[in-house]
């Protein structure tokens, strides 16, 4: 009996590694249990998982195991075939509506372990590439692919690498993006965790199409595991052979180097994050000379993302064809998500482009949680947008999206319900915004704070008349003058949310009403004297204790001295449902 | 991943006189002068050492490295990662991704700080606990998330927050009180 636990970040957040330590305990004396550790499956919604193999057919899916859980579903296994149905995965539409190629190993085989790789056609591209295709060839293949950069903005990838490879230089570099500093966005993570020799063998691959020799990932410290792995992987490789000097006997020789972040979203930006491995400051600069031409120390470099290198070995082991059959006329090939937020079944789904955001949310996704109203999804972070609700049958490609007025972005997905504030997202995201301003250029640096004041105002109940165009005014100056595309795209979440729900703009303004009761300054909280039973917890647990009456009498909430913290309304037994907000 | 338990290297290299062991950085540098573009990296590795970045250490990177202090101060101001003051022994990163906002992480962050008595940024008195947010720590479908010197804890609700918050540091009193 195989047990494969998923010992990605979020599993273990979950509790994964205390499920392995039990197994590993409860049954060392038991030689038919082997442990098997693997990355992450994407239905983090499910975690930790456990997988069950008996034979190549029967394999069970457990989720939401704990230390007693695994105990019985081992226990069970030991002398049955049949699954314990009681913590098995009920539904398998998460995986079955999904079609995975930069997610193909991932849950599957153990990152670190490079065999399992090679079983499963690890480093067959490679090889093909080295012995049967001329780099020129290979950029051919990527172009017949249609694969566009998935880093967010979408440019050819096959474009990148022959203006690279058309650059007269000894020494040339290929750089992986793996700063994902996306707040909810988290797929490269995954791919890096659960298949870092995918991105390894694109990378190599990449360097010989270019006519580089180095390879540099440079990848967020922030993702300690991703660091681990990726670190076992390259020592993996090198001793195979697959990585160093003459590779294969081919003459053909590529190393690759770490790099850690230190934390700063404007190096997601091409120029800066090549200035952040040089050790400056990760400001950006003008384009052109484009990386392409002069980038890290001053030669051609080559940047793609981690989702797009691990394109790169299945598109070359399956032809490019293959890759285009699938998705657009425009958009080829899959994507991979990050869906979260107010969605059921929330982690990553790799699906064919042209599918629309409704099936993402609903067939995959579940729909949204506690059967609340969905009211926008938010795309592509800080440089996205909100797409609403009457618009979620908009295919998902990178043209259909711009339209939107958000963009693909590298695939953050957050689901929003009723309940959340579309003004109060707009403010959440110049927040982030106007932090990470690297403060070079003017636009940027004092425009989104002016923006991010409007909208502060805004949801105090502060707001004047004039601020919506004074917002729009400002979002398109900012959105033309910044130097780099973070000041470029930061005005996208506010100009979207103005676009579709104005009106909550105006009932913040005029109104000085947040429609989805979420801005604190624009509610109060209040107890229904008819249902309120006088049980006093309220009043014991209310942090400023102002709220005052006796025991079995209802209770009351002193306004001018309430903070607003809502301790109330959380402790409120559910049977009384007394605290309303207001 | 030094921003995250950097806290917990970094008792034996703080002297108690407060002043700064630099003959610590030494290996560090010894690996790291020669290379270009290293500075970043070696401010990591300071980090870890000292659990943050002490002024002395600073002076001395710049000397060794043949930079200006003015780039060394710098780029230890740009990054997120570097911190110019001592963090306490726990180092609480409250996530402030979208999907941890959606779901509630500011209310988390009310309970924690009324909890600890301390403004995000802050350590409390006795030092044992550094509140401060992070901008994504990539667990979403955990929404709203927690990591405490390295270990991640959702989905919270404020109530869940503040017991771990009070586990830990009874945990703490208690491996005290037996003289660890």
């Amino acid at each position: 009996m195989l047990v494969r636990i998923g010992m990605g970040s979020c599993g273990i957040a979950a509790g994964a590694d205390v499920v392995w330590k039990t197994v590993e305990q409860e049954f060392k004396d038991y030689p038919e249990v082997v442990l098997q550790r693997t990355g992450c499956i994407g239905m983090c919604y499910f975690e930790p998982i456990v997988d069950i193999i008996l034979t190549e057919d029967l394999i069970f899916t457990y989720g939401g195991v704990n230390e007693d859980k695994i105990k019985e579903i081992i226990n069970h296994h030991l002398n049955c075939q049949e699954p314990l149905e009681k913590y098995l995965l009920a539904s398998k539409d998460f995986l079955t509506k999904q079609n995975r190629i930069a997610l193909r190993n991932s849950g599957i085989i153990d990152p670190e372990n490079i065999d399992q790789y090679i079983e499963k056609g690890g480093y067959e591209a490679l090889k093909k590439c080295l012995f049967d295709l001329k780099p020129e060839e290979v950029i051919e293949e990527v172009k017949i692919s249609g694969l566009r950069g998935r880093g967010g903005a979408g440019f050819p990838t096959w474009r990148k690498w022959e203006a690279t490879r058309q650059e007269k230089s000894d020494k040339k570099f290929v750089i992986c993006n793996a700063d994902e500093g996306d707040p909810g966005a988290f797929m490269d993570r995954s791919i890096l965790e659960s298949d870092p020799h995918a991105l390894l063998e694109g990378m190599i691959i990449a360097g010989y199409a270019i006519g580089a020799d180095t390879g540099i990932i440079y990848v967020r410290a922030e993702y300690p595991l991703a660091v681990k792995r990726l670190e076992i992987a390259i020592s993996q490789a090198e001793k195979k052979g697959f990585l160093g000097s003459n590779i294969w006997g081919s003459n053909f020789s590529f190393s690759i180097q770490l790099k850690q972040g230190a934390g700063a979203f404007v190096c997601g930006e091409e120029t800066a994050l090549i200035a952040s491995v040089e050790g400056e400051r990760g400001m950006p600069r003008l384009k052109p000379p484009f990386p392409s031409q002069k980038g890290l120390w001053g030669m051609p470099t080559n940047i793609n993302n981690v989702e797009t290198l691990a394109n790169i070995p299945w598109i070359i082991r399956n032809g490019g064809m293959a890759f285009a059959a699938l998705g657009t006329e425009t958009s080829k090939g899959t994507k991979v998500f990050a869906l979260a937020g107010k969605v059921k079944r929330g982690g990553l789904v790799e699906i064919p482009m042209g599918m629309t955001l409704r099936e993402i949310i609903f067939d995959i996704g579940g729909g949204i949680r506690d059967d609340k109203k969905i009211k926008a999804v938010q795309l592509g972070g800080p440089s996205g947008g909100c797409i609403p609700e009457e618009l979620l049958d908009t295919p998902v490609d990178y043209e259909s999206i711009t339209c939107t007025g958000a963009i693909m972005g590298s695939g953050g997905m957050i689901v929003l319900d009723e309940t959340t504030c579309m003004v109060d997202i707009a403010r959440f995201f110049l927040d982030f915004t106007q932090k990470e301003s690297c403060g070079k250029c003017v636009p940027c640096r004092i425009g989104t704070k002016r923006m991010l004041e409007i909208l502060e105002r805004i949801c105090e109940g502060k707001g004047v008349k004039e601020d919506i165009e004074l917002l729009e005014s400002l979002a398109l100056e900012i959105k033309s003058a910044s130097l780099c595309g973070l000041g470029q795209s930061a005005p996208n979440p506010v100009l979207t949310t103005i676009k579709y729900f104005r009106h909550e703009y105006e009932s913040h303004i005029e109104d000085k009403k947040c429609p989805a009761k979420s801005c604190k300054a624009l509610i109060t909280y209040n107890i229904n004297p008819e249902k309120c039973k006088g049980c006093g917890i309220c009043a014991k647990r209310c942090p400023v204790n102002c709220i005052k009456g006796e025991i079995k009498q209802p209770h009351v909430i002193i306004q001018d001295e309430c903070i607003k913290c809502g301790t109330c309304l959380n402790v409120c037994p559910p049977r009384f449902k007394a605290v309303q907000v207001l | 991943m030094s921003c995250c338990c950097g806290g917990k290297d970094s008792v034996p290299a703080r002297l108690s006189s407060g002043q700064v062991d630099l003959s610590l950085l030494e290996d560090v540098l010894k690996v790291y002068r020669e290379e270009k573009g290293s500075l970043i990296t070696v401010l990591q590795k300071t980090q870890e050492i000292y659990g943050f970045l002490p002024t002395e250490a600073l002076h001395y990177i710049a000397a060794s490295l043949g930079v200006k202090p003015a780039k060394v101060w710098g780029v230890a101001t740009f990054y997120t990662q570097f911190r110019l003051t001592p963090i306490g022994k726990y180092l609480i990163l409250l996530c402030q991704g979208t999907a941890c906002h959606v779901n509630g992480a500011k209310q988390i962050e009310t309970a924690l700080c009324q909890e600890l008595n301390i403004k995000v940024g802050d350590t409390t008195e006795d030092g044992l606990f550094t509140l401060e947010n992070a901008a994504c720590l990539g667990c979403c479908s955990l929404a709203p998330v927690m990591m405490i010197n390295g270990q991640a804890y959702g989905p919270l609700t404020p109530d869940k927050a503040v017991q771990i918050i009070r586990d830990i540091y009874k945990k703490d009193k208690f491996a005290v009180g037996e003289g660890e």
